[in-house]
């Protein structure tokens, strides 16, 4: 590393000193915050205040009524449950895969590696179908799980499973880095201290990269939940059995309907949106929980 | 393994250190296998089935030559913006204290949480004929929508969280101190980035880099609402890949779906060999 | 702060690619025929024969773009300001919305060609698998225990939306236009059904590849494609007794040919379809047409079957829409509540 060890700082003796001391010293406050709050408005707040402004013209009245029919609720139940399912898959999966990623050296891990991030490479589409082509009954999978009587395509799973796919590198992404940048001597020296590797792993690598984990999994969650390519597939789109809210919202555009589309895809957004700032509140309490006890 | 005999847990301890690397390594390709591989393998099966003289043939098409082309030129306008608005993101989220810095980062995100469709509608809301800004476009003579431009607006929508996520965990583990002590040391702020703060994020920012390629170059929802899909014009891969399909073009489809693997491959590639690269440096200082 | 500010502005625009380009007068005559989704092939046919029409007419170049999506999409794509010169399309509803909320095109649309401004039709047919295995000859079998019909969902597929009115149209026939049991019929026929796939071709591909269903419901002209398509699997056509005629609707883009200046080759394109090269082109592909003598020479390939009209059985596609297809109306009722 190129720069002196931290103790030159002068007078940062407390923590809540040097944190004062970073918001003056360090330059490109405004530079940084300028690029970003502009980027952000044009690509994304811009289009965003649009589908909202779009949504608010049927009125609260009908806003209502559209997002409370039943069949409305159905969809969102099943959407929330198919997206709980998938980001429970992704997070063991992601976090098996950035362990071993990070950690083991073996034959074929870069090819591992390079595979974490086909699914976004793909179109949705193809992803569904090609899910659907394997669970599918006359399917390399489905023909093996069909007679033990798991049935993936057309159900809720189907679902979660398209949704999973179409998800993984957020967890795996999201956890690498900071797992790479984690001393692993800190471990060893907790490993000749005869400690388990689970313990390990538990106190002393998990609450580093749980903030990480964390927000990977609340990613995944919120992806999933607006996911529509590769679902409609393998989902069998049946109403109250495994029609997602997604499909509503496409069915209202194709009836050039773009309030209750919007109204629909409203509620989407604003879930999404109080998930992720719940996790991201969470993040910043645990990392400053960690500061003070660092 | 010499204090074996000194406690009794650590008897048993050894032979599971040994075992659990392999049995985890096992598991992570088993499932990798199951879960990632499999689909890929179907698809190829899917390309290859009228063998390679016709899946040559499908890639070479014009169109599908164009759709790539297309493709290629979205990802590399829109990689470098996302890198850029990532970095200063980043820095302004994790080295500075800031009323409305969670919601800020809420805000961020949520174009991962909008169904891509949704995406392009909300653009068409914004720059359509009949959205908003659409009169004072059409008076401007500026074509946003079913253009170049509306392909890469929807794209730039769709990635630019990537880069940031990456980043913002990262930074925040690693703290400022570093930054500080070299400002004390007279650095400006360039310098700053450059010699500490890059080096400390480069792996970051490449994984950001590469996932952000990769949902530029999958991405169709939302480029299939504000491209206009003309063929040879504005059809991207992943809609050249539509297209096929409703062709009852199996295997021109997965040829041209394959070839989107292709690509995220080679970028892997790269992104391997630059690992490989970096790693050396890294070794050798 | 500002300098700050002005420089992120900077980066931003210098970043964003605005590539307007005005539209040149180029030598070749360009138009851009905007269509459905499963009519590539088809018009990348019938374009080329076209331009050496209109080469040899008028000794003029012409290019033909080709855009194809879902046609609700594409109808709403061109309102959004998608440069359209010309509409072929499988929904009256998809043109008739130029007018409505874009007023691109005149009302009496459909009054400017013949037939309806279409220049060809289809109607739903029955694809059932090799040998008829569970013997299904007309709309009545489908509702038969046992029996899977796969067709797409009637709120995104146009072509379900036809197979939906047809299977409507022969309950009422059967009772006596009772509606209620027409409702009773529909909704078994609709409970019947395994998988609701969002367009044809996803139903298709449900059908064919997937092994599911006993019976596929889609255009004659798609029926025939998949049974060439899939020669080898031994696929088998039925045309029931009755059935709808789908229009398949072309018009000019009147607020975009007369901006671009391409009234007359946009014109001379549509007049084409109409025309024995264009018609014979279009029975090629299995779809029926209006021109007589190619009608005779593609007979056989044209089984006789009983057509209704959707103006006649269901007051038109606006009152169809409203009645059957709208948010809450009768598919909804019985698609829903089963």
């Amino acid at each position: 590393m190129p720069t002196a060890s931290p103790a030159i700082t002068p007078g940062a003796t407390r923590v809540g000193a040097k944190r004062v001391l970073a918001k003056r010293v360090l330059p490109g406050f405004g530079l940084t915050m300028g690029c970003t709050m502009l980027y952000l408005g044009i690509i994304v707040l811009l289009p965003l205040a649009a589908l909202l402004l779009k949504a608010g013209e049927v009125g609260p009245a009908r806003f209502w009524q559209i997002i409370s029919s039943p069949r409305a609720v159905a969809a969102f139940q099943i959407t929330f449950a198919a997206a709980a399912i998938a980001t429970v898959i992704n997070a063991a999966y992601g976090l098996l895969m950035a362990w071993i990623l990070v950690r083991y050296r073996f034959p074929g891990r870069r090819l591992l590696d390079a595979l974490m991030d086909i699914p976004f490479a793909l179109p949705t589409a193809v992803a569904g179908l090609a899910l659907t082509a394997l669970y599918a009954s006359n399917g390399w999978f489905g023909s093996a799980l069909e007679p033990a009587g798991i049935k993936v395509v057309y159900t809720i799973f189907g679902v979660a499973l398209a949704m999973a796919f179409t998800s993984v590198p957020f967890v795996v992404r999201t956890v690498q880095p900071v797992l790479e940048d984690l001393d692993p001597q800190i471990e060893q020296a907790s490993a000749t201290l005869g400690a388990y590797p689970f313990t390990i792993f538990r106190r002393v690598v998990f609450p580093v990269i749980f903030p990480a984990y964390l927000s990977g999994c609340a990613l995944a969650f919120a992806r999933s939940l607006g996911e529509f390519g590769a679902v409609v597939f393998i989902a069998g789109n049946i109403p109250f059995q495994t029609e997602i809210a997604a499909l509503l919202v496409y069915i209202r555009l194709e009836e050039f309907d773009y309030p209750a589309a919007s109204a629909i895809a409203a509620v989407l957004l604003l879930s999404a949106f109080v998930i992720l700032l719940a996790t991201n509140v969470i993040q910043a309490r645990l990392l400053r929980y960690k500061a003070r006890s660092a | 393994m010499i204090d074996m005999a000194s406690t009794a847990p650590a008897g048993a301890f050894p032979a599971l250190r040994a075992l659990m690397p392999r049995l985890l390594i096992g598991l992570g390709i088993v499932s990798t296998a199951l879960f990632i591989v499999t689909p890929l393998a179907v698809i190829f099966a899917q390309a290859f089935s009228h063998g390679f003289d016709v899946y040559m043939a499908n890639i070479l098409a014009p169109d599908t030559l164009h759709a790539i082309y297309l493709t290629v030129l979205v990802t590399v306008i829109v990689v470098p913006v996302n890198i850029a608005f990532g970095i200063a993101a980043a820095w302004a989220i994790t080295k500075f204290d800031f009323a409305g810095k969670k919601l800020l980062l809420t805000l961020i995100e949520i174009p991962f949480s909008i169904s891509p469709i949704v995406a392009g509608v909300t653009y068409i809301l914004l720059y359509g004929a009949q959205g908003l800004l659409g009169p004072w476009l059409i008076g401007m003579e500026l074509r946003i929508m079913f253009a170049l431009p509306g392909i890469v607006l929807v794209t730039l929508f769709v990635t630019s969280p990537f880069v940031v996520r990456e980043l913002v965990p990262l930074m925040q583990v690693q703290g400022s101190e570093q930054e500080e002590a070299a400002v004390t040391l007279g650095a400006s702020g360039w310098q700053i980035f450059a010699r500490v703060t890059l080096p400390n994020i480069r792996w970051a920012l490449l994984y950001g880099a590469v996932l952000c390629s990769a949902r530029a170059i999958g991405e169709f929802g939302a480029v299939s609402v504000v491209s206009g899909n003309i063929r040879g014009q504005t059809n991207t891969l992943p809609l050249q890949v539509e297209l096929l399909y409703h062709d009852y073009n199996t295997v021109g489809a997965f040829a041209a779906a394959s070839t989107l693997t292709l690509i995220a491959i080679i970028a892997l590639i790269a992104k391997v060999a630059i690992e490989y690269r970096l790693g050396d440096q890294r070794a050798h200082s | 702060m500002k300098r700050s500010l002005a420089l992120a502005a900077a980066l931003f625009l210098a970043a964003t690619p605005f590539a307007a380009k005005p539209a040149i007068a180029d030598e070749p005559a360009q138009i851009l025929n905007v269509s459905y989704d499963i009519a590539r092939e088809l018009f990348a046919h019938i374009n080329p024969v076209f331009a050496a029409h209109w080469k040899e007419e008028t000794g003029g170049e012409v290019n033909i773009d080709q855009s194809h999506g879902g046609s609700s999409r594409q109808a709403r794509a061109i309102l959004e300001g998608l440069q359209a010169d010309i509409v072929t399309f499988n929904q009256v509803t998809d043109v008739q919305i130029l007018h409505d909320r874009g007023n691109l095109i005149p009302g009496d649309w459909q009054d400017r060609l013949p037939n309806n401004a279409s220049p060809y039709y289809s109607l739903p047919a029955f694809l059932v698998r090799p040998g008829n295995p569970k013997d299904i000859r007309d709309w009545s079998d489908l509702v038969r225990e046992g029996v899977q019909p796969v067709f797409p969902n009637p709120k995104t597929s146009g072509n379900a939306r036809y197979t939906y009115l047809a299977a409507f149209a022969f309950a009422l026939e059967e009772h006596d236009g009772d509606e209620e049991k027409a409702r009773e019929f529909v909704g078994n026929l609709l409970a019947n059904v395994p998988v609701f796939d969002t367009g044809g071709r996803a139903a298709t591909t449900t059908f064919v590849e997937r092994g599911i269903g006993d019976v596929l419901i889609t255009f004659e002209a798609e029926v025939n494609n998949i049974a060439r398509e899939y020669g080898d699997r031994g696929f088998e056509i039925v045309v029931p007794s009755l059935s709808v005629r789908a229009e398949f609707p072309v018009s000019l883009v009147d607020a975009v040919v007369d901006r671009r200046g391409t009234r007359d080759v946009a014109t001379a394109y549509l007049d084409f379809l109409y025309g024995e090269e264009g018609q014979t082109i279009l029975a090629e592909f299995a779809y029926r047409v209006h021109h007589p003598q190619t009608r005779e020479r593609f007979a056989d390939q044209f089984p006789e079957v009983r057509l209704i009209e959707v103006d006649e059985v269901f007051g038109g596609w606006a009152q169809a829409t409203e009645e059957h297809f709208a948010d809450g109306a009768i598919l909804d009722q019985i698609f829903v509540n089963r």
